[in-house]
């Protein structure tokens, strides 16, 4: 008998609330298919980050389901979450780079999961993470930058910088948080095509927050609309329409153009 | 008139009936209350100002004994003491390294503790609570507890100043790791990269150079504080000190406090430089 391959990714009725804050989400579903492009929109405070960061357990989610390749993740804690963390790379805006290490120093950083606490401490990577780490600086276009400190790159070049590191894990799912907050509308297109590409060369599934709706309708194979922590919308890019706009963003802001 | 700069004219009054005048509103609002206040501070000035006791004849007195004191720093006397001096120097500047050394480790995990951004409340609140105990009372005070303790010499000298050193650089290095950026932090943290390690590559790189540049601080401090707890039989240059001035050896005493004066500036200067390099 045939059965369908299960998603990446697979979220059941994610809902999230804040210690004595509101509902940050409220009965999330998605899926995340292998080498699929999924980009979440949603005004501020729609729980776009909430979304992702239940998903890697940098929040705890209090409520619903969520399996990465089949296996439920939820409710993990200690070494096995730190072992599903290694699986899942996550970009974050710019700025979370560490400023006064090195670009070598932060994107072995993203072997931390993978190498014990001497070794890492002393910057004695293996060398097959050294030498990795050489070919995906080149092919981010950073070549030769390895022992700048990342606080004198551009924002462009930290936000490649921060893609590399995620690609360091050699995981199997990344999820991106507005990558291209704080850049310029030029640099955003490069970073967000960067990204695009390498996904497809290392066959990888991306789950990525974007607050600009072209980006994402240039991107993504699907887009989910939050708000007010629930999904309302749901659907490929050209489906987007200016009446799904409203339903996302709120009939408000679209009313005055 | 050029455009900019020399044109002096104010502001064209626009039309309709603006305030022209506007004053900060003061921090306490009731006039009265303002008034109030102000009399009592300088009545209680003038009161204090009443009770310090000047002993006019007591004063006469001790001028005489003041002006050998002053005299002698034109005539410091390196060579009776000398070898006191020398070993008094050595034993202050061997406590003052090993205090701040020890000081600065012990510090740090404290520090981490006493950050709210890390610590669970319950760790939070001791360690703040052992920082303000180091921080409450002061080096002399520590230093003759633990003089009664541990007897007169170097040992309860170089107690005292770790206990200081703590409760300096715990406080000051918990500020900076409750100030310092999230982001990184957790991307780490998203790593799967362990505690220790998040805080070696998300935390310490951020800090490490207040970490240096206040221990270096710590340093001469230390080395000043020394000389002041010696008085007090915690050992080092502050002993030798104690003794000439028990002796009336004013020109001795004056070379100590030249000799303290100019390591005081040296290692200032020194760690000036070196801090400045860190930053
Ligand atoms: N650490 C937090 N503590 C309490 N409430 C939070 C926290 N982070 C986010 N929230 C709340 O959760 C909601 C969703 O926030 P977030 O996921 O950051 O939205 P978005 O990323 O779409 O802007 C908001 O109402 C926000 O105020
Ligand atoms: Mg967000």
């Amino acid at each position: 008998m045939i059965t369908a391959a299960p998603p990446l990714l697979a979220i059941e009725g994610l809902r999230m609330r804040y210690p004595g804050g509101d509902e940050a989400l409220r009965g999330v579903d998605l899926e995340v298919s292998e080498g699929e492009f999924v980009s979440v929109i949603g005004s501020s405070g729609a729980g776009k980050s909430t979304l992702i960061r239940c998903i890697n357990g940098l929040v705890t989610a209090t409520g619903g389901s969520c399996r990465l390749e089949g296996r439920q993740i939820l409710g993990l804690s200690g070494r096995e979450l730190r072992l599903l963390r290694r699986r899942i790379g996550m970009i974050f805006q710019a700025h979370a780079l560490v400023d006064r290490l090195t670009v070598m120093e932060n994107l072995l950083s993203g072997r931390l999961g993978y190498t014990g606490f001497w070794r890492s401490a002393l910057r004695r990577f293996p060398p097959g993470d050294v030498a990795a780490a050489f070919q995906l600086l080149e092919r981010v276009g950073l070549a030769g930058f390895h022992d700048r400190r990342a606080d004198r790159l551009s924002g462009g070049q930290r936000q490649r910088v921060g893609i590399a590191r995620a690609l360091m894990q050699r995981p199997a799912l990344l999820l991106v948080d507005e990558p291209t907050a704080s850049l310029d509308p030029e640099t955003a297109r490069r970073v967000m095509t960067l990204l695009r590409e390498l996904a497809r060369e290392h066959g990888l599934s991306v789950l990525a927050n974007l607050h600009d709706v072209g980006l994402a309708r240039s991107f993504s194979d699907r887009i989910i609309g939050l708000r007010h922590g629930e999904v309302v919308f749901h659907g490929k890019p050209a489906e987007l329409d200016d009446e799904a706009l409203g339903v996302v963003y709120g009939t408000e802001a679209f009313s005055v153009a | 008139m050029a455009e900019n700069g020399t044109d002096s004219r104010p502001a064209p009054a626009p039309a309709g009936a603006y305030p022209r005048h506007w004053r900060r509103p003061p921090a306490i609002q009731s006039a009265l209350a303002r008034r109030l206040l102000a009399a009592g501070l300088v009545g209680y000035l003038v009161f204090a100002f009443l009770n310090i006791e000047i002993d006019v004849p007591r004063l006469l007195q001790g001028l005489p004994r003041g002006l050998d004191f002053l005299r002698a720093f034109v005539w410091p006397d390196f060579t009776s003491r000398g070898g006191d001096i020398f070993r008094g120097v050595m034993e202050s500047l061997a406590m003052t390294l090993v205090a701040t050394v020890i000081g600065a480790l012990l510090s740090l995990p404290l520090a981490l503790g006493a950050a709210g951004n890390f610590a669970p409340r319950p760790v939070y609140h001791a360690c703040r609570a052992i920082i303000a105990l180091g921080r409450t009372f002061p080096e002399v005070m520590i230093a003759i507890f633990f003089v009664v303790m541990f007897g007169f010499g170097p040992l309860a000298g170089v107690i005292t100043l770790v206990v200081a050193t703590i409760g300096f650089l715990g406080k000051l290095i918990a500020e900076d790791i409750e100030a310092c950026s999230m982001a990184p932090i957790e991307a780490m943290r998203a790593t799967g990269a362990t505690l220790p390690q998040i805080l070696v590559y998300g935390l310490v790189p951020q800090i490490l150079p207040r970490i240096l540049g206040l221990s270096l601080y710590r340093l001469d401090i230390n080395f000043r504080e020394s000389a002041i707890i010696g008085v007090v039989g915690a050992g080092g240059i502050g002993a030798t000190l104690s003794t000439t001035f028990d002796r009336y050896e004013f020109s001795s005493a004056a070379a100590i406090l030249v000799v303290i004066i100019v390591i005081v500036l040296l290692t200032e200067h020194a760690s000036g430089i070196v801090r400045r390099r860190l930053l």
